[in-house]
């Protein structure tokens, strides 16, 4: 089985599920049941635990790995809070950084995430920090202990697909640690793309939420992922840019030989 | 340089000529472009843009679905107090308005503070009249002391604070501030407000930026339309808001478009504001700003509020209530200003989710 170790957890579905921008919470327990996601991050800012009536997680099966995020922290600070919330309620130690002092295009601050996943990864978290792909900083986040990097394929919401795509496949190349490709992916086809280059997983929320039929959209990307992850495996040959050619220039070296 | 220059800098040009001018050319390639500039936000507020306007309102669903989410963020009000040194012809609150004037006490406060919170509502907008002396920043920062056991978000609408005032209030658990600037028409502005401090436009006009360098976590700025030419207004706003949302990142920046309701002072509006009209501000600002926040109040008629939920809006109030006391012990006759949308929190939840979208009460946390 081509299952990923990460966390503490195995986890055999490389589709991660974000849960913001549903039009009703009640979607979520479909959408796991038919595209067998088992990582889920919630917004720890949306839950509400004395209102079990509004409380989100109640649509998350118990069997998933719940992967509460920072959301809303705009510093190192607010985000080691948050973080602590969450496991002091029973979120488990699974938490994803995200610090996002830029409100306009919703970019990760990599420094104060640097900053957060040290305290955290001290403090026993499987820290998942959310970042721009950038090799030095993720190198920092490795050494300070995360679990994973999670670099973006562009903008939050954004959909445009995997624009940072050599930048991250630097990280792919020199760190040792999985990379989740996070926030971005507008397409099954472009989360196929991430998994073909190495990433270890793909995390989507805005694509499949804003979707005419948010359910169909999950199995797909879950589909993808999984093509991508094999394809990944199974070694594509590599790419040329022309064609080769039937005479070539330098076919008389052999003659003379 | 603050927003006052760079507002007061753009009064040469002449918005009347340019906005009349505008061509068919100029709205479908406004309409079409990524990155709005400040002169395509005027090609889509002028008379010509209202011809496109389902293109735009079809843009601007996208651009809110995209960026927000299918949801709504909800939140209501709660009056401290309606005692002001302010005379503005258009404000129920109003010296010249006789109005029984009440400040609620702390533990009054609590106890309204508690029956909101019964509803749901986990945000909080409380709102004073202008007066230092019966609804002093120490008076408000103990309320909101008392408030936040039961609110994981706070904001004010109050009168406009020194920057350590607002620290101060970030402090005791502020998060938000929402000021309007009312009018930003200056010859307007100076008419309509009569008397006492607000008559300062400078002072009002650079508090959001204030409430920004304070630290807070959400700023909601507005025109009320009704005072002025509505074009010109929502496009001060306009640069007002893309102004704060290039120099204040970590702050989240919104826009209300209130239209004059019937208050207790009994103004009439300027000019008549359509529902087309509110149509063609909020999408055109949403194409202009496409991750600002657009707030929603229920001066509005609830057919309409349900409306505008997909062409824009971000957040509503509900459960409103303009009187001081209001939900104490209150008559139904002392508040600012009327409510249209009288539907309770609950009929307001099942509305938003029968048009598809998630209504939120809680969206943040005391940390």
């Amino acid at each position: 089985m081509d299952n990923l170790k990460i966390g503490g957890k195995e986890i055999n579905n490389r589709l991660f599920l974000g849960t913001g921008k549903f039009s009703t919470d009640a979607l979520i327990p479909d959408i796991i049941r038919t595209s067998g996601v088992q990582v889920v991050t919630v917004a720890l800012r949306r839950v509400d635990f004395e209102n079990q009536q509004e409380n989100m997680l109640k649509y998350i099966n118990k069997e998933c790995v719940l992967m509460p995020n920072t959301s809303g922290a705009r510093t190192a600070e607010e985000a080691v809070k948050i973080a602590r919330i969450a496991r002091a309620a029973g979120c488990g130690n699974w938490v994803k950084i995200e610090v996002i002092k830029d409100n306009k295009y919703l970019l990760p601050d990599n420094y104060e995430t640097i900053k957060a996943t040290e305290i955290l990864a001290k403090e026993g978290f499987a820290v998942f920090p959310y970042m721009s792909p950038d090799l030095m900083a993720a190198r920092e986040m490795r050494d300070a202990g995360a679990a994973a990097i999670m670099p973006l394929g562009s903008p939050i919401g954004s959909n445009r697909g995997l624009k940072t795509k050599e930048l991250v496949r630097i990280l792919i190349d020199e760190i040792d640690l999985p990379i989740i490709v996070d926030a971005g992916i507008g397409r099954p086809s472009e989360a196929a793309e991430a998994m073909e280059m190495g990433a270890e997983a793909v995390l989507v929320n805005t694509a499949i939420a804003v979707a005419n039929d948010p359910v169909a959209m999950a199995e797909a990307f879950s589909l993808a992922v999984r093509a991508g992850r094999r394809a990944f495996l199974a070694g594509p040959g590599g790419v040329k840019s022309s064609g080769e050619a039937s005479s070539p220039l330098t076919g008389f070296l052999r003659d003379i030989e | 340089m603050k927003f006052s220059d760079i507002y007061h800098s753009c009064q040469d040009f002449d918005a009347d000529k340019y906005i009349n001018r505008v061509t068919p050319k100029q709205v479908r390639e406004a309409i079409e472009k990524g990155e709005l500039s400040e002169r395509d936000f005027m090609v889509l507020l002028s008379p010509e843009a209202e011809k496109n306007l389902e293109e735009m309102a079809q843009k601007a669903h996208r651009l809110t679905v995209r960026n927000f989410g299918r949801v709504i963020y909800l939140f209501t009000p709660l009056y401290l107090s309606n005692f002001c040194t302010n005379e503005c012809s258009y404000c129920g609150f109003s010296t010249k308005s006789k109005l029984r004037r009440r400040t609620l006490s702390v533990d009054e406060v609590e106890k309204e503070g508690r029956l909101i919170a019964e509803t749901g509502l986990r945000h909080l907008l409380i709102l004073t009249g202008e007066s230092r002396t019966k609804s002093p920043v120490e008076y408000i920062a103990a309320c909101v002391q008392r408030l936040r056991k039961y609110f994981c978000s706070i904001a004010i609408e109050i009168y406009p604070l020194e920057t350590p005032e607002y620290k101060l209030l970030l402090s005791a658990g502020v998060d938000g501030v929402t000021i309007y600037q009312e009018v930003y028409d200056p010859i307007t502005y100076d008419r309509v407000h009569i008397k006492g401090p607000k008559k300062n436009y400078l002072f009002r006009i650079n508090a959001p930026e204030r409430a920004c360098q304070a630290g807070m976590r959400a700023v909601n700025i507005g025109a009320l339309i009704g005072l002025f030419d509505w074009r010109k207004e929502v496009f001060a706003a306009g640069l007002h808001s893309r102004y704060l949302q290039d120099r204040f990142p970590s702050t989240e920046i919104s826009i209300s478009f209130p239209r004059l309701r019937p208050a207790l002072g009994r103004y009439q509006p300027a000019s008549a504001v359509t529902d087309k009209d509110l149509v063609q501000m909020i999408t055109a600002f949403r194409l202009f700003l496409p991750r600002v926040g657009i707030t929603l109040s229920t001066r509005e008629k609830a057919v309409l509020r349900d409306n505008l939920i997909r062409l824009g809006v971000t957040r509503m109030s509900a459960g409103s209530c303009t009187e001081v006391g209001g939900r104490l012990d209150g008559d139904g006759h002392n508040g600012q200003f009327d409510i249209s949308d009288k539907r309770s929190v609950r009929e307001i939840k099942e509305a938003i989710h029968r048009l598809g979208y998630q209504p939120v009460s809680k969206d943040w946390l005391v940390i």
